[in-house]
């Protein structure tokens, strides 16, 4: 009794933002929807938390359809929106009340849940929740939307723009919440994250390329994928965009990822092309694709 | 003369909010045509530091001088010689791709035969021949976030601050910007870049991580792997701003 998402499509106007999509996620699962802005994300994310309804298709959550039990949906889901959405001229602890309240709760009922996360911005509790840090916002909105004790969720895009050590701790909260039997529904931008759910859905452009387990979802890349650096990188690309052979050329990192259109390609006469071009300190080796070089494939 | 080919120079530069110390007593320098990133956790002081350097923030104490210019008395020619675009703002949602570029050419004050040439240029590079009318609010955001990169150079700064340009954009594109930067490097301008895609790290020729107000590592993303004996910038970053 997860998540069920059968044939969702919803438009706005002429723009599609969802199409067609369809994905479980099973009870206890971290489940990641992984794509950029515009991908359709959000829209998902309102629809199965009853704030929108879906054109076509149908979705329950928690055994409950989106459409009819709404109302149950409601009060056994967090929701964590991309968007900073707590009352600003309320303090911390006066925004975590108003939310116990209203599910008919209190923070010593559920203090053990949130426990982890609050006793990090507790100091902060009598400052106005406009004039915390970006880093103790994200907390006080996970506080807020488990208050209640959900059994599902859902955090939109919850590491925009938070630097890696933040991203870090993040996911280890996040790890902790769902031993202990809570579902989450999470998406990011980051594909570096991808790696740490149990099982994510690559989304971009309203449609699903593909659901897999991380480790898994690579196998998706099937071309040999090589790992090139030279002594200048922007001569590199540039030299390597024009090459007649080149099925695709990204920057990654301290190496540009590279991938072939023949069947067998040769590394000599690739290595004495960019010779020809100038450039010097070639090194050419194989590499794993990651994630990101499976996403960028799909989504070409 | 080493020092005319620095185009930002620090020394000791810090700001203070009360008894808060944002930036504390910040050294470095960046050279000409260098793709310089600036990371740090959320706090650390970035955006306070940038803030100095762009010329809409007065230091507590230090030196600093941004293409030349001194920050504490020629701000307002700091502001005409550099190009700033950031996450948040770049560009206005409801005006068209063509008037964006008028609009942002007459305040850089290009005359209208010289905005015309750079708006077909721009157009034709980044390949909008077909959304020029189109409000920008209509785009997607990686093409507004390489419209706004490349409306930021219009008047051709010798160096262009760029505050976490990329943050939520799809993979491809983040990539296509990236080349956007390497070429305007490879061109002379001087990029001075924030990120949180420590992969990005990568691309840039220097690095310097802030921590808590201070400056605590600056190399190439190359030395400070060795330095800190890891194959990632991530593994650096962690390493460094969790103490």
């Amino acid at each position: 009794m997860g998540i069920l998402v059968k044939n969702i499509s919803k438009s706005y106007g002429k723009v599609t933002a969802l199409s067609n999509i369809s994905l479980d996620v099973k009870p206890g699962e971290l489940y990641g929807l992984i794509g950029p802005d515009g991908a359709g994300k959000t829209t998902l994310f309102r629809i199965l938390t009853t704030l929108l309804i879906a054109d076509k298709g149908q979705a329950t959550v928690t055994g409950f359809d989106v459409l009819s039990d709404y109302k149950s949906i409601r009060n056994s889901v967090g929701y964590m929106p991309g968007r900073f959405s707590l009352y600003q001229d309320l303090t911390v602890e006066e925004n975590l009340n108003f939310f116990a309240t209203i599910f008919g709760t209190s923070i010593a009922e559920n203090y053990d849940l949130i426990k982890d996360i609050y006793v990090q911005i507790e100091p902060f509790k009598n400052r106005r929740a406009g004039k915390l840090s970006g880093g103790m916002k994200q907390k006080l909105a996970l506080s807020c939307a488990l208050i209640h004790k959900p059994k599902v969720l859902f955090l939109d895009e919850p590491t925009t723009g938070v630097d890696p050590v933040s991203r870090k701790e993040f996911w280890e909260m996040l790890k902790r919440l769902q031993q202990k039997g809570i579902t989450i529904l999470v998406s990011t931008p980051y594909m570096d994250e991808a790696a740490l759910c149990d099982r994510i859905a690559l989304i971009q452009g309203g449609k699903i390329l593909e659901i897999d387990i991380p480790k898994a979802i690579v196998g998706h890349f099937l071309k040999p994928l090589y790992n090139i650096s030279a002594s200048n990188m922007y001569s590199l690309i540039t030299s390597l965009t024009h090459y007649e052979h080149t099925y695709s050329v990204f920057p990654f990192g301290e190496f540009v990822h590279y991938t072939d259109k023949r069947e067998a390609m040769n590394v000599e006469e690739i290595k004495s092309y960019l010779v020809q071009q100038g450039l010097t300190n070639i090194h050419i080796e194989l590499t794993q694709p990651t994630i990101e070089d499976t996403f960028m494939e799909l989504a070409k | 003369m080493m020092k005319a080919q620095n185009v930002i120079e620090v020394d000791n530069l810090s700001k203070l909010f009360g008894d808060f110390v944002a930036v504390n007593q910040i050294s470095f320098h960046v050279k000409a045509g260098e793709i310089f990133g600036f990371l740090g956790a959320n706090g650390a002081g970035k955006t306070t530091a940038m803030k100095m350097l762009i010329g809409i923030s007065s230091p507590s104490s230090g030196k600093a001088t941004v293409a030349g210019f001194d920050v504490y008395k020629q701000a307002e020619s700091i502001k005409k010689n550099i190009g700033y675009m950031s996450q948040k703002f770049a560009l206005y949602d409801d005006l068209t791709v063509k008037e964006n570029i008028t609009f942002f050419g007459g305040i850089y004050g290009l005359s209208k035969k010289q905005i015309d040439q750079k708006r077909c240029e721009l157009v034709e590079e980044l390949g909008l021949q077909e959304v020029t009318n189109s409000l920008v609010a209509s785009l997607p955001l990686g093409w507004k976030q390489k419209l706004a990169f490349s409306v930021s150079l219009l008047h051709e700064p010798k160096i262009v601050f760029l505050d976490e340009p990329t943050g939520g954009v799809d993979p491809i594109t983040r990539r296509q910007f990236w080349e956007l930067i390497y070429k305007a490097a490879h061109n002379g301008t001087t990029i001075f870049v924030t990120t949180h895609y420590m992969d990005e790290a990568e691309y840039c020729d220097r690095v310097s991580i802030m921590v808590n107000g201070k400056i605590d590592a600056l190399d190439t993303p190359k030395k400070l792997k060795e330095q800190y004996k890891t194959d990632t910038m991530n593994d650096v970053f962690l390493k460094l701003a969790r103490g």
